[in-house]
């Protein structure tokens, strides 16, 4: 995206951003919010992401070496991390630092080759 | 003496160190994401007022990450709009627990809704009143403080990253492990699993479907779609 279009989606992004914060200032006030506004509330996060997730691993290569095999590692390294801290931030800086030592290291494909 | 107090500052100095205590859990995790999201910015391409801008006017952390995806794939703003209403719509339930705290911060209001995040509204509602300062003035400066850790930590990772050599490749893992670290907290509080198979099941047809380049946004409507088909399902499924 150009600089222009990111500062409009910038923008854009903001103004959403706010509506959200700002909607049940304007049109909650009196009494509880629509029965389908505390549904989609309540459970649109876990289905957004599941796909949000798959979003991110969509574009690895899985045809060539190393067949997605650093990413399958530094994925299972987030779930053991926290499983095992429990701590976001150990889980997350944790895996990306493996990650990126795997990808840019290119230790898988020569094991395989 | 209190009314001195207040004249020479000192009473202001309280409740900014009392709301800057409370505040302590925030600052390292603002400051850490903050820096990883400021760094994918600035590797991405973009100058680091541009990362110092977004953190200022957007000030969401987990769709700022998305954000940087989003850009460097070149999505359509329409696009860029609904995901971020989706992924921020849990703000809309935000509010309802805090319409007496925030009819008191008078013509701050307008600043303490944009401020809402995850975090500030989770000490907002959990932290007690200090006494001794003025309450609305202690929720203000929470809110502030927290933004201000926000906004200084994209900073730092934006302008680090003009600065640092080391190899950045693989950065971007942060944004996927950001979202797997969301959905293992997800899965330990939601007892169904279904609105879990049908994002996934979504998601991945789509990929099939309509393919990489345009699935999200075939996958966010088709899975809200079927959850509203089965909401009946999803909520006993829950409550059992």
């Amino acid at each position: 995206m150009s600089l222009t279009n990111v500062v409009i989606a910038i923008g854009i992004m903001a103004f959403i951003t706010f509506l959200t914060r700002v909607f049940p200032f304007l049109f909650f006030r009196k009494g509880e919010p629509p029965q389908i506004i505390l549904f989609i509330g309540k459970f649109i996060p876990p289905t957004l992401i599941t796909i949000l997730v798959i979003y991110c691993l969509k574009d690895i290569p899985l045809g060539t070496l190393p067949y997605g095999f650093n990413e399958l590692l530094a994925v299972l390294m987030v779930i053991a991390l926290h499983l095992r801290f429990g701590n976001p931030l150990i889980s997350i800086f944790g895996a990306t630092l493996v990650y990126m030592f795997l990808i840019q290291s290119n230790l898988i494909s020569r094991l395989f080759s | 003496m209190f009314i001195m107090n207040y004249l020479t500052g000192k009473y202001q100095f309280k409740t900014i160190t009392l709301a800057f205590k409370a505040t302590t859990p925030v600052l390292f995790g603002y400051l850490a994401i903050g820096i990883a999201f400021g760094l994918l910015l600035k590797d991405a391409g973009y100058p680091w007022l541009v990362a110092l801008f977004m953190s200022i006017i957007v000030y969401a952390g987990a769709a700022q990450f998305l954000a940087v995806s989003f850009f460097a794939n070149n999505l359509p703003f329409f696009e860029v709009a609904t995901i971020t209403f989706l992924v921020n719509f849990r703000h809309m339930l935000y509010g309802l627990s805090l319409f007496d705290k925030f009819n008191q911060t008078g013509r701050l209001k307008p600043y303490m809704i944009f401020a809402l995040t995850d975090e500030t509204y989770a000490l907002l509602t959990t932290t007690k009143d200090p006494a001794g300062v003025n309450a609305p003035r202690f929720y203000f400066y929470i809110a502030l403080l927290n933004h201000f850790y926000w906004v200084a930590g994209s900073a730092i990772g934006a302008i680090a990253g003009n600065f640092i050599t080391i190899n950045t490749t693989g950065l971007d893992f942060a944004l996927t492990a950001l979202f797997i670290v969301l959905l293992l907290e997800q899965l330990k509080s939601y007892k169904t699993r279904i609105p879990f198979l049908i994002g996934g099941t979504c998601a991945i047809l789509a990929i099939f479907f309509i393919g990489k380049s345009n699935m999200l946004l075939a996958a966010v409507i088709s899975s809200i779609c079927i959850m509203l088909v089965l909401e009946k399902r999803i909520v006993e499924n829950e409550s059992n």
